[in-house]
C-alpha cells in the first residue's frame, strides 16, 4: 500500500513500496496494451512539470503520462521560466501550486533541490533527477524492465557500467535493485567510481571483461560530458576500448544478457549500434515501460494527496 | 567609574591555573588585587553557582560591514557576540570591500567604538584586494591596528606570496591566519568528499585538500622562521601535521570550530543549507581526532567562525547557497556539549581554549584574571538548560543548523573594561 506523500528517491522506500509502484505499471501498460490507452484516473488533477535541467524524454514521459491519466499538464522549463529573473525556484513552486497544481514532477541540477521543495510545498513532488543524486523513475523503469522479462529480481547480477561518479541512475538503480534482491556489480575507470561505494553493498570492478561473464543485465550509463569538470579518462578511444559494449564482449556474455541503457545513449561509446540496434538490447522497450511507471507514480501520489494529510 | 564586586564565585583563570571560590573586585576598567576588602564596591554582584572567567575571545568572525549593512551590522555582530559571552572579537577581511588599507581597518574599529559593544580587533588582508598576487600594503594595515594578516576564507594558492608574507610578516610580529586549502581539489565542491558525498552525489571536498595546504603552511613557516595560525582545520591528519610541527619548534597555532565537533558530514542528508560550512563538516574519525588534539594542546583555540548569511540566501539550492553559520551565541554551549559533557575536558581547560589560548595567538593582553589586567569578565551559569531560539538571537542573521537545540552553559553576565555590557533575561 502506498502512504508517501513524495517520491524523492529510492533509498527511503521499502521493497513493498517499490513493488506496489511495478504492479501499478504492469496495469496501466497491459490496459494499454489492450488498446485502453486514455484513462480518466487524473481527470482535474494539474501536474507541473518544472524541469531546470534540459530533459528530452523525461520530460515528455511524464508529460505524456499524465495526459494518458486525463491530468491537466504545466510544463515549464529553465529556458522560458522568470528564473532568468531573478525568482528563485521555490517561489516558481508556490506560483504554480498556486494554479491549482497538486503534483510537481521536477528535474533539477542540484542534489537535493526536490527535498528542498517538498518540504515547502503541499503539493506531492516527484523527482525526476536531482543533480548526481536520485532518479528513481529511471531505476523504477529499468527494474520493471528486468522483472518483465526474468520473473524476479531475486539472485539476478546487474552491472551498472561506466560513470558511477555523476549518475543519478545508478544510485536510484543500486538502492532500488538491493531492495529486491539482485546483486549490484558497479564496473568503470576508478576516477568515476565514488569513495567508499562498497558500503552501498555493491561490488567494484574496473575491467569490464571480468564481469561481463556473470551478468544477467549489463546497464550501460552515459557519459556525462555535461557534469565532468576535469579529466576523468584520457579520451574516449581509450574508454571505449576498456568500458564500451560490442559485439565481442557480447560474446564473452550470458547468452541471455539483457542490455539496457537510460539513453540518451552516445552511440560508438558507451555501446556500438549493433549492440544498442540487437536482439539483447531492450533500450526502447525501457522507454515504453518509463510511461507506464510514471503514470503509476502520478496515480499513486495523487491518490495520496486526494486521501488527505494524515502522515 | 563603577566598582563592581563579584561575589564567591568560581574564579577561573586559565592564564594562571587558578580555579578556587572566591571574590573578584572590578575598579576603573581593570581587575583590582585580591587584597581589596570589598567595601568599597557600589555594585555587588552575587555569583554564588557561577563560574567567573575571563571574557572569551572570538579569533574569526566575519561582520558584513561596511557594505552588507542590509544583512547585518557591526552593531548587531558585536551585540550577539556580547550575548555568547565574546569581550573581544577578531573579524576577517570578507568579500567587498577588502580590508587591504588603513583607512578601512579604521573604519571598522570606529564603527566598533560607536556600537560600544565589545572589543573589535580587525584582521586586514595579506594579499591586495585579496587577490593573492601580491602583498597588500602591511605595515600601513600594522600602522591601522591590525593583529593578524590574511586572505580570509580565500586560501592564498601561490606558494612564493606566502612564503613572502611570512617572511615580511615577522618583522611586524602579526601572524598569517590562513585557511588551508587547495582551491583546485575543493572546486565546486559543498560538503566532505567520503560515503555521504557518494550517497548524495554532491559535489566532495576530500580531505587532503586541507593537509596539503597545512604541511605546505607547515614547511613555509619553518623555513621563514614566520608565524602561521591554521583557521579552522578539520581533518585528522592536519591535527597530526601540527603536532609534529610544534615538536620541532615551528611557529604554527591552529583553531577548530565546536560545529566540527558536535556534527558530521551525515548531517548533510537533510540537505540544509545551514549544514554547509567551509572546511566542511567532516566524518566521525576526523571529530574524534579534533578532540584529542585540543585535549594534547595540540590545538590551543576554540572559534565560532561566526558567519552571517541571510535567511534568503541559505534557504536555496545547496550549490547555490553560501557556506558558512552564525556562531557567537551558541559558541560556549556548544563546546560544553562536545567536551564537557562528554568528559573530554574540564572546565579550565574550555575556557583556556576560549580566552587565554586566543590572546597567546593574537599577542593581547587578555584572557586572564590576573591584576591589572582589562576587567573583560563573564559570568556563566553552568548548569543552566536553555534552547537555541532564533527569535531570541541577537546576530542579523539566524543560519543556525542549532536552532531548537537544547544545551547547557549560559553566559549570564558579561563585563567589558569593568562594564556591565550584557546581562540574561532571568532563566525561566
Amino acid at each position: 500500500m502506498w502512504t508517501r506523500k513524495h517520491l524523492l528517491g529510492l533509498e527511503d522506500l521499502t521493497a513493498e513500496e517499490i513493488t506496489a509502484i511495478l504492479d501499478q505499471a504492469a496495469v496501466f501498460k497491459s490496459e494499454s496494451l489492450s488498446g485502453d490507452s486514455k484513462l480518466d484516473l487524473l481527470a482535474g488533477t494539474v501536474v507541473a512539470n518544472l524541469f531546470f535541467e534540459p530533459s528530452t524524454r523525461t520530460r515528455t514521459s511524464f508529460s505524456l503520462a499524465a495526459k494518458r491519466l486525463s491530468a491537466d499538464t504545466i510544463d515549464f522549463t529553465a529556458a522560458s521560466s522568470s528564473l532568468s529573473k531573478g525568482e528563485t525556484f521555490i517561489d516558481t513552486a508556490l506560483n504554480l501550486q498556486a494554479m491549482g497544481a497538486s503534483l510537481v514532477v521536477v528535474r533539477h541540477k542540484t542534489p537535493g533541490a526536490p527535498h528542498l521543495l517538498a518540504r515547502r510545498v503541499d503539493a506531492g513532488v516527484l523527482n525526476a533527477g536531482d543533480g548526481t543524486h536520485e532518479h528513481p523513475t529511471q531505476a523504477l523503469l529499468d527494474i520493471f524492465t528486468i522483472r518483465e522479462k526474468r520473473g524476479t529480481l531475486e539472485g539476478l547480477t546487474v552491472t551498472l557500467v561506466g560513470d558511477i561518479l555523476h549518475s543519478r541512475v545508478a544510485r536510484s538503480n543500486i538502492w532500488g535493485l538491493k531492495k529486491l534482491g539482485a546483486r549490484v556489480v558497479v564496473c568503470g575507470p576508478s576516477t568515476l567510481i565514488p569513495p567508499r561505494i562498497e558500503e552501498l553493498g555493491v561490488e567494484v570492478s574496473h575491467r569490464l571483461d571480468d564481469v561481463i561473464a556473470e551478468a544477467d543485465c549489463v546497464n550501460l550509463l552515459r557519459i556525462q560530458f555535461e557534469r565532468q569538470r576535469g579529466a576523468f579518462f584520457p579520451s574516449i578511444r581509450e574508454y571505449t576500448q576498456f568500458f564500451g559494449m560490442n559485439a565481442e564482449r557480447l560474446r564473452n556474455a550470458k547468452p541471455d544478457v539483457m542490455i539496457l541503457a537510460p539513453g540518451p545513449i552516445n552511440r560508438g561509446v558507451e555501446l556500438t549500434p549493433e549492440v544498442a540496434d540487437g536482439p539483447h538490447s531492450v533500450i526502447l522497450e525501457q522507454v515504453t515501460n518509463g510511461l507506464a511507471i510514471r503514470m503509476a507514480c502520478l496515480f499513486l501520489l495523487q491518490q495520496r494527496q486526494e486521501a488527505g494529510d494524515p502522515q | 567609574m563603577t566598582v563592581t564586586l563579584l561575589r564567591d564565585g568560581r574564579l577561573i583563570d586559565p592564564s594562571t591555573g587558578r580555579d578556587e571560590q572566591g571574590d573578584l573586585l572590578l575598579r576603573d576598567g581593570v581587575i583590582a588585587a585580591d587584597d581589596h576588602d570589598g567595601a568599597e564596591a557600589d555594585r555587588i554582584v552575587d555569583a554564588a553557582g557561577m563560574i567567573v572567567s575571563p571574557g572569551l575571545i572570538e579569533t574569526q568572525a566575519t561582520l558584513r560591514e561596511p557594505a552588507w549593512e542590509d544583512e547585518d551590522t557591526i552593531a548587531a555582530g558585536t551585540m550577539a557576540a556580547l550575548a555568547g559571552g565574546v569581550t573581544s572579537l577578531v573579524c576577517l577581511p570578507q568579500d567587498q570591500p577588502v580590508v587591504d588599507n588603513r583607512a578601512a581597518v579604521e573604519f571598522i574599529r570606529r564603527q566598533a567604538e560607536r556600537a560600544g559593544n565589545c572589543h573589535v580587533f580587525v584582521v586586514g588582508a595579506v594579499t591586495k584586494n585579496r587577490s593573492g598576487q601580491e602583498l597588500a600594503e602591511i605595515g600601513q594595515l600594522v600602522d591601522g591596528g591590525v593583529v593578524a594578516l590574511s586572505d580570509g576564507k580565500r586560501p592564498v594558492a601561490n606558494a612564493e606570496i606566502m612564503r613572502r608574507a611570512l617572511e615580511y610578516t615577522r618583522m611586524f610580529h602579526r601572524r598569517i591566519f590562513s585557511h588551508a586549502q587547495e582551491p583546485d581539489l575543493v572546486a565546486d565542491g559543498v560538503m566532505h568528499e567520503g560515503l555521504y558525498s557518494t550517497l548524495l552525489g554532491l559535489k566532495g571536498m576530500p580531505a587532503a585538500a586541507e593537509e596539503i595546504m597545512v604541511a605546505r603552511d607547515v614547511a613555509l613557516a619553518e623555513m621563514t622562521g614566520g608565524s602561521v595560525h591554521l583557521m579552522a582545520i578539520s581533518t585528522s591528519a592536519s591535527v597530526d601535521l601540527v603536532r609534529q610541527a610544534k615538536k620541532r619548534g615551528v611557529d604554527v597555532t591552529a583553531s577548530v570550530t565546536p560545529q566540527h565537533l558536535v556534527l558530521t558530514d551525515a548531517e548533510l542528508q537533510t540537505f540544509d543549507a545551514n549544514c554547509k560550512v567551509d572546511p566542511p563538516l567532516r566524518s566521525r574519525e576526523h571529530v574524534e581526532a579534533l578532540v584529542a588534539g585540543l585535549c594534547d594542546g595540540t590545538i590551543e583555540v576554540i572559534c565560532s567562525d561566526h558567519c552571517p548569511v541571510p535567511a534568503e540566501l541559505k534557504d536555496r539550492e545547496l550549490d547555490l547557497a553560501p557556506f558558512g553559520i552564525v556562531g557567537l551565541e551558541t559558541l560556549l554551549p556548544l563546546c560544553v556539549r562536545a567536551l564537557i559533557d562528554s568528559e573530554r575536558m574540564d572546565w579550565p581547560g574550555l575556557l583556556g581554549l576560549l580566552s587565554t589560548g586566543p590572546a597567546r595567538i593574537l599577542g593581547l593582553q587578555k584572557g586572564t584574571l590576573q591584576e591589572g589586567a582589562a576587567a573583560d569578565v563573564i559570568l556563566i551559569d553552568p548548569a543552566a538548560k536553555w534552547t537555541i531560539d532564533s527569535k531570541t538571537m541577537r546576530a542579523g542573521c539566524t543560519n543556525s543548523p542549532f536552532i531548537g537545540w537544547q544545551v547547557r552553559g549560559r553566559v549570564e553576565s558579561v563585563f567589558v573594561d569593568g562594564e556591565l555590557r550584557f546581562q540574561a533575561e532571568a532563566s525561566s
